[in-house]
Formats: C-alpha cells, structure tokens, sequence
C-alpha cells in the first residue's frame, strides 16, 4: 500500500496548499508539487514485497511496485514539462487543479494495477478516466479543447459500460468478482468469451487499440500538449500493465481465445495507425496515430505472457513503457516547447529547416524519434525487439504476426523520417526562429535523452525491471 | 582491454570528440587521427592473427564475452576468424580515404563527419561481434545514418533515393531480424553465440526452411540481391562521394558476410536444399547488373550497376559451397569493396570539377588532369578483371571454385555467370575511352586542375591496395581460405 499512501498524501498537500496558498506563497506550488513527487518516486523505487489487503482486493507484487515508480517517473516529467503551459494568463490560476487531476488519475491507475478484485479494479479504472477529462478540457477558452473533451467522455462512459456489462457475464458465469476465484471457475463457456470480450474493449478503450481508437486523434490534437503527452504514456502504460495482469491471473484457462483476439487487434491497430498516421499534418494528431501503433507493439508482449516465458514477457512489456515513456514525452516536451514560443504553432510544415535555427532541439526530437522507430542503438530498438521476442516466444502460429509487426516498423519509420526529413533536409525561407525553452523543459528533455540513450545500452535498467517480475 | 574492442571504442572516443570540436581544423585533426589510429590497428590485427593463426590454428582470435542482457541471453560476444579480419582491414583502408575524400566537404561539416563516424561504428562492431543480438544492432547502427548522409548531403533527386535506400535496407532487416529470432529459438533458446549455435547444429529442418531464406534476404538487400537490388543505384548516385565509397566497398559487403556467417553457417541443411533458388537470383544479378551498367550514361549510375553484378558475384560465389568458390567470395569483397571505393573516389572528384557526371558530355580529361585519368584507367582495368590487379584474382578463383561442382546446373550457372567478364570490359573501356580520350568535350574544361594533395593520399592509398593485392594474393587467400575451411566443413561437408 505504500506508494497508494504517499501518493495520498500527496494530493492531500497540494490540495490543501492550493487552498491556503495566496499571493507570493503561490509561487511555490510548483517546486512543492515536483519535489514532493521525487520524494514519492524515492520512497517508492525500493524494492517492496507482496503486500495483499482488504480481503484480497488489493495485492501488490513487486512487478507492480516497480510499474508504479516507473509511471511516476513519467507523472515527474510531464510536470516539470508543463512549466511554461502553466505560466500563461489563461491557465495559471489552474495551476493547482492541473497537479491535484493528474495526480488523481495516477493514484486511480495504481488502484487498478494492483486490484485482485474486479470491483477495486473499476473504481481505479473511473478514476482514471473521468479527472483525465476535466485535464483535457484545461484549456476550455480553446474550441477544440472542449470539443476534445466531451469526445473523450463521451467514449469513456461508453467503453465503460460495456465494460460493466461485460463483468455481469463473469459474475454471472462464476459467481465472484474476487480475480483468483474467478480463475478458478472459468472453463471457456460462450457466456465466459462474450464477458472477456466486453471487459477487453473497455481497456482497448484506455489503450486506445483498432477499433477502439476513434477518441484518440481528436482528443490529443485537442488537449493541451503535455496532457496529450500523459495520456499516450501514463495512461497507456498503466492500462496495458493492467490488462495483462488481468489477462494473465484471470483469463489464464482461457488463454487461446484472447491470444487471437490480441492477434486480430494487434495487427489492425499497428497497420491501420501506420497508415493513417502517414496522412497526418498536424504534429500532435500524427503522434496519436503513432500511439495507437506503438499501443500495437505493446500487445505483442501480452501474447507473450500466454506462452513458454510469461516472466520474459511481463518484464518487455513494463521495460517497453519506460523506454516509450522517456521518448514519446521528449518528442511531446519538444512540440509543447515549440507551440508554447511560437502562438500554437503544431502543424508538420513549421518544422522545415528546424534545424537550421534550433539544432539541439531538432537533434533530440531525431533521438527520441529513432528511438519510437527502433533504430539502434537507442533505447527503442532493445525494447522492440524484447516485444518481438516474447510474442515469437508463444509458439509458431504467431510467426506471421512479428512479421507484420516487423514490416510494420518499417512504415513508421517512414513517418518517422518525415519529421526528421522536414528538419533537416526541407529547404525554408523563414525556419521557425530561435528560442529558449524554459529551464524545466531543459531538464526534461536532459532526463529524456538521457534515458533515450542510455537505458538500453546499460542493461541495469532491464535487469532492475526483470529483477521485479 | 580487448584489442578488437578498440575498433568500437575509437570511433566512439572520435564522436565524442567531434560533438566538443569547435572549428574545422579541429574536426579534421579528429578524423585523421581517429582514422589512421583504426588504419593502424587493423593492420596490427592482421599482423598479429597471421601469426597466431601458425600456433591455434581453429582457435578465434580475441574471443572475449561478457554477459549483457542475462535473461535474454544476449551476450557483448567478440571474436574474429579470418574472414572477420580482411573485412576490419577492408573497412580501415576505406575509412581512411574516405576521410580524404571528403575533406573539402561543405557545408556542416562536423555533423557530416559525426554521422560517417557513427556508421563506422556499425561496420567495425558488425565484423567483430559474434553474437547474433549485437551483430544485427550494429547492423542497424550502419544502416541509419546513410539517410542522413544521402538526404543531406547528396545531389540530384537526394530525398527521394535516401528514404528507398533506407526504407528497401529496412524492409530487409525486418526480415532479417525474424530470422535471428528463429534461429535463436529454434536452437533452444540458450545461446546467441553464432559458434556456439552452429556447435550445436539442432535447428529443426522446418524451421530452417522457413528462415534460412529469410535471413539470407534480409541480407541479400543489402548485398543488392535481384530484385532487391533497385535502391543501390538511385542510392550511391545521389551520396556524396565518400558516402558511396564507404557504402559500397563496405556496407554492401556486410550483406554478402551476413548470408554466409549467418544465413548459411547457421542453416547449412536449408542452404544446400534451397540455394538453386538464390543461385538462379544471383546469377541474374550478374548478369543484369553488368547489361544495365552498359547502356547508362551516369558515371555515378554505370558504377552502381557494376557493383550490382560484382556484389551479385560474390553471393554467388558463396552458394556454390565450395572452399574455393568461398575464398573467392571474398577476395572478391576485398577487391570489389577496394576497387569501386577507388571509382567512387575518383568519379567524385571528377565531378566536383566538371559538375557533371554525364558521360556524354565528358571527353579528354586525360590531358587535363592526368592524375585522375590514370586512376580511372586503373581501376577500371582492376575492375573488368586485368591480370595483376584484385579483380582477376578473385573472379578466377571464383570462376575455378564454382566449376568444380560437377553436375550440370551448377557448371551452367558458372559459365553464364562468366559472360559478365566480357560485359563490364565492354562497359568499362566505353567509359574509359569516351570521357579520357576523345576531344575536350567543353572548352572550359581547359582550365580545371588536377588532383590535391587530400585527393592525391586517397587515390593513391587505394592503387596501392588494389594492386598489391593483385601482385601478392597468396598471403590473402591463404588467411581467408584458412577460416574458411572450418565453416565450408558445416555448410557442405
């Protein structure tokens, strides 16, 4: 329960802060909300052991633990990513909803990682979601952001139920909500595949996988950048951390049924996101597609958890989210940058000749960009291929699908380069020009390219993960 | 440490000194140092593994391991044979010029030199390395940089021939990457080392035959297999000219050293049972390579085509399975890689004087700048084959180790395969005759210079290689056919 704890307590200060706090004091807000989250992450990232409470509705292994610490890690970037967002006149008197909602959500998505009960598992769940809408309508004077807003509740509520619906099936089908029990009862009847396939969509939803992915292009080119930023990693990683928990604890005698429904979404997600990201000209609705096909290479490693090495698998999938983590956000830390210094400017013809004027900037943006491609030797390329290989590991019938996978990496790597094509190859007249980002995105896209390039080479970082699991 | 680490390590220690270099003298100073510290080095290696080849024969030289991914099994496993080392010192000798080459290049030249350098990295850890994982990383780390380098600093239709090149060069490695994956699996999942693997000889036979040709297409792209072969002249055309080089006389051959370190050692029960298949695709390469390179009109573009049908030669070379034949394979590699990187060099230069690479409207350049002409001459003669040079040595022993097989397919395979000698004469002298010998095709040709200092080092670098391994090949051939023996022993005892 330690990491729930603290996390509480947490939001417990900044709320009460944002409440006392006038005048001057307001300035602290920020550097209180960053420092009390790295002290969280301190007091967290020690190895803890099983923990179960509540009658067994809340178990937490080690693996969660460090699922936990490493999502928090990503919470911490984003913050001291928002920095220069969190300035402007039209949002600064938000300054502390903004803390309080994302720590929430944070908070519900620890409850759901580690629920062994389905009930703990959708309070998390909804807790998840609906502060994750009032984050995106932030910036309400915007159109868009409001209209992105009421797309992404409108899908939650929905995707939710069925859902809800989908758990009446199981409970009717076994007569238990606890997650052991549960497993012990299903044997695969109609009533039992019709409730897996229900529950998976709802997650499919969080995940945003083909077809459950008509919120995500709108809902991040509407929301603020560093929301957009959350929600492809934070969000993302904790839903699909989940759902192979679940998958794995649950809906282990039912192992072959979901395996091909993975199979069937894993390749619609990973090309129909490929291909239409290709289309894209706005920055931030091209990195949603590209989410969507990277939430695809996830679920590679879940078909992983169903074969010969389930540990192998669980450890690529959690080491996946913290690689993805560190690029996606320095990508979405640098857009924010950009859109923060130049009027909201996203769009991918902005950034022809990038380079001439910004070259650290551009020179980061071709790192964490080679690393969502998987090009060696950046951290996505070992993460990648431990994805390849836990889905290879789950028998024969699923050759075809690494190499779809495979070739699929080939196309996004196409788009990919047209970022880094337009920064570097694309003639302009009048490149964006030169700018200072402010010192915390500084020290974001420090942590992130560190991360880029070192957590694959170094191979503590996935032995300190694998040691976990 | 490890001497075979050092090749890794000096080009990392040069990139991070390029990134702190403040002006070009200093990038320069980097790169010449760097670049003759590896020259030195490779020629140290080969010093010293001939000699220690006299006392441990089978042994690999410098074998050093160290866990790296331990539940993966994946291994930071080195260790060189023969083969290995011809290729570092094929890849000193290039890099070295290239350097030269590319001296007098604008603009950002710091960041042209930090990509070149990061490539190199590639190709050094891809020689040394003995386990499949680290192999394949480094050779991805080869193959990115050349969009950049192409896309950049190229000429003509630059962004167009970059993302072919690297999204064909891609495409194969995805192939490329499921094929190690199946390999390692169907081995038992213990162990990424290729020695170690092929020692156990265990892959299922259905397993072989579904990856064998996997993995020898995944790198057939790159060693320009037919029909795979289209991004390398759009490619090298448009690359600057120590791209080319380094491209062709050394990334190419990382193609060819793949599908027979990997694809064919590791699978030598799917390689004998399906190489008809890949022996009938090379030979076309052969010999439409060398058809192509004759009615183009690119100096640029004649070249890539040659080095289609002499990179086709050496896969070819390489299925026919015979110790001979696989010597020759790669001599070949040397010749070809030293040959077409002295082209490359050559034709750049030309260029960067005349601004056209049109042969028709070239002519009388020998009496202009004679230098550079008799370069040309040299190796375009090195190239179709002169007795003396790399060229003939290699196709010869080529041509004597693929007829050995001695039933029908192969001996026609053979002699069709030897009609490309009498093709590239005819491409060759073409060229040859029509930009050096005619009349001054353009007035203002009178008044260009011939060859720098910078230029003049790498030519002659490079004739001197060429030619010394053309006089004196036995010491070569007995270093690679030495190696090979073993390998040749498992893929068709």
């Amino acid at each position: 329960m330690r990491p729930e704890i603290s996390l509480m307590a947490l939001i417990v200060i900044v709320f009460l802060y944002d409440l006392i706090a006038e005048g001057k004091a307001r300035r602290w807000m920020r550097p209180l909300t960053i420092i009390l989250l790295g002290i969280h992450i301190a007091f967290n990232v020690l190895p803890q052991g099983a923990v179960s409470a509540f009658g067994g509705m809340y178990e937490a292994t080690a693996a969660t633990g460090v699922m936990k610490s490493i999502l928090a890690f990503g919470t911490f970037i984003v913050f001291i990513q928002s920095g220069k967002w969190m300035s402007r006149p039209d949002t600064n008197f938000k300054e502390g909803e903004f803390y309080e909602l994302i720590l929430c959500t944070l908070l519900g998505m620890n409850m759901m990682m580690s629920s062994g009960h389905f009930l703990l598992f959708f309070l998390g769940l909804e807790m998840a979601s609906i502060p994750m809408a009032c984050l995106v309508a932030l910036d309400k004077y915007r159109h868009k952001s409001a209209e992105a807003s009421a797309k992404f509740i409108l899908t939650a509520v929905f995707s939710s139920g069925i859902m809800l619906y989908g758990l009446t099936f199981i409970y009717g089908s076994t007569g238990t909500f606890y997650f052991e029990d549960c497993a012990s009862k299903l044997t695969g009847t109609w009533m039992q595949i019709v409730g897996l396939v229900f529950f998976f969509s709802g997650l499919g939803f969080k995940i945003s996988l083909v077809p459950f992915h008509f919120w995500t292009a709108d809902t991040y080119q509407g929301a603020p950048t560093v929301v957009s930023g959350y929600l492809s990693v934070i969000s993302k990683g904790a839903a699909a951390f989940t759902l192979m928990v679940i998958l794995m604890k649950v809906f282990a005698p039912m192992v072959l049924y979901w395996q091909y429904v993975l199979y069937a979404v894993i390749v619609l997600s990973i090309t129909i996101a490929n291909l239409f990201a290709i289309r894209q000209h706005d920055l931030k609705r091209f990195m949603a597609f590209s989410s969507i096909s990277q939430a695809g290479y996830i679920m590679l490693a879940i078909v992983g958890v169903g074969g010969t090495s389930a540990v192998l698998s669980m450890t690529s999938l959690m080491y996946y989210v913290l690689i993805y983590i560190v690029a996606n956000l320095a990508v979405f830390g640098i857009i924010s940058t950009v859109e923060e210094n130049n009027n909201g400017e996203v769009s991918m013809d902005a950034y022809n000749g990038f380079y001439q004027n910004n070259p650290k900037l551009s020179f980061i943006m071709t790192l964490a960009l080679f690393s969502l491609g998987g090009i060696p030797p950046f951290a996505g390329f070992f993460s990648k291929f431990f994805v390849f290989e836990s889905a290879f590991s789950a028998g024969k019938i699923f050759y075809p699908l690494v190499l779809i996978a495979l070739i699929n990496t080939v196309i996004s790597l196409y788009y990919y380069l047209l970022i880094v094509k337009a920064m570097y190859i694309m003639p302009n007249d009048k490149p964006l020009p030169t700018f200072k980002s402010d010192c915390g995105t500084k020290l974001s896209l420090v942590i992130c390219t560190v991360g880029i390039v070192l957590f694959g080479l170094v191979s503590y970082v996935y032995e300190w993960v694998f040691s976990a699991v | 440490m490890n001497i075979l680490s050092l090749f890794v390590v000096i080009p990392v220690v040069m990139l991070l000194c390029l990134w702190l270099a403040k002006n070009l003298n200093q990038v320069r100073g980097v790169m010449v140092a760097g670049a003759s510290c590896l020259l030195a080095l490779a020629i140290y290696l080969t010093i010293d593994f001939i000699s220690f080849r006299h006392v441990n024969p089978d042994a690999l030289y410098g074998s050093y391991s160290i866990m790296w991914f331990k539940p993966l099994n994946i291994a930071y496993a080195i260790g060189v044979d023969g083969v290995s080392v011809v290729m570092l010192l094929l890849s000193a000798i290039i890099v070295f010029t290239g350097t030269f080459a590319s001296w007098q290049l604008k603009p950002l030249t710091k960041e042209y030199f930090l990509w070149f350098t990061l490539l190199s990295t590639g190709v050094f850890g891809f020689f040394i390395s003995k386990d499949l994982f680290t192999m394949f990383l480094f050779y991805e780390v080869a193959l990115i940089p050349m969009y950049l380098l192409i896309g950049v600093w190229g000429s003509g239709p630059k962004e167009y021939a970059a993302m072919k090149l690297t999204l064909m060069l891609m495409g194969g490695s995805a192939f490329l990457l499921l094929g190690i994956l199946g390999i390692y699996f169907g081995s038992g999942a213990h162990t990424m080392d290729v020695f170690e693997i092929a020692k156990l000889h265990n892959i299922p036979m259905w397993m072989q035959r579904i990856f064998f040709p996997m993995t020898f297409l995944g790198f057939g792209v790159l060693g320009a297999l037919f029909p795979f072969h289209t991004w390398s002249p759009d490619g090298h055309a448009s690359a600057p000219t120590a791209v080319s080089m380094l491209h062709a006389g050394v990334l190419m051959k990382l193609g060819g050293y793949g599908c027979f370190r990997i694809a064919m050692y590791l699978m030598p029960d799917a390689a004998r049972e399906l190489s008809w298949i890949f022996l009938i695709l090379t030979m076309i390469s052969v010999v439409y390579g060398a058809l192509s390179a004759c009615v183009q009109t690119d100096l640029k573009y004649i070249n890539a085509y040659s080095s289609v049908s002499h990179c086709g030669l050496v896969l070819f070379a390489l299925l026919m399975m015979t110790r001979t034949s696989c010597t020759g394979a790669i001599i070949q590699m040397l010749s070809h890689g030293l040959m077409t990187a002295l082209f490359f060099a050559l034709i750049g230069m030309i260029y960067g004087r005349t601004h056209t690479r049109d042969i028709r409207k070239l002519g009388g350049l020998m009496k202009i700048m004679p230098f550079l002409g008799v370069g040309y001459v040299v190796a375009g003669l090195a190239n179709l084959g002169l007795p003396g040079f790399s060229g003939f040595v290699a196709e010869m022993t080529i041509f004597v180790g693929s007829f050995a097989n001695n039933d029908v397919f192969h001996r026609t395979a053979t002699i069709i395969a030897c009609t490309s000698i009498v093709i590239t004469a005819v491409y060759i002298l073409r060229v040859v005759g029509k930009i050096l010998y005619q009349k001054v095709a353009d007035p203002h040709y009178e008044t260009l210079t011939d060859a720098t200092w910078d230029e003049r080092v790498a030519v002659c670098c490079l004739i001197f290689c060429v030619a010394g391994l053309g006089i004196a090949p036995l010491w070569v051939s007995n270093v690679i056919s030495d190696s090979i023996g073993p390998l040749i022993s498992v893929i068709n005892p």
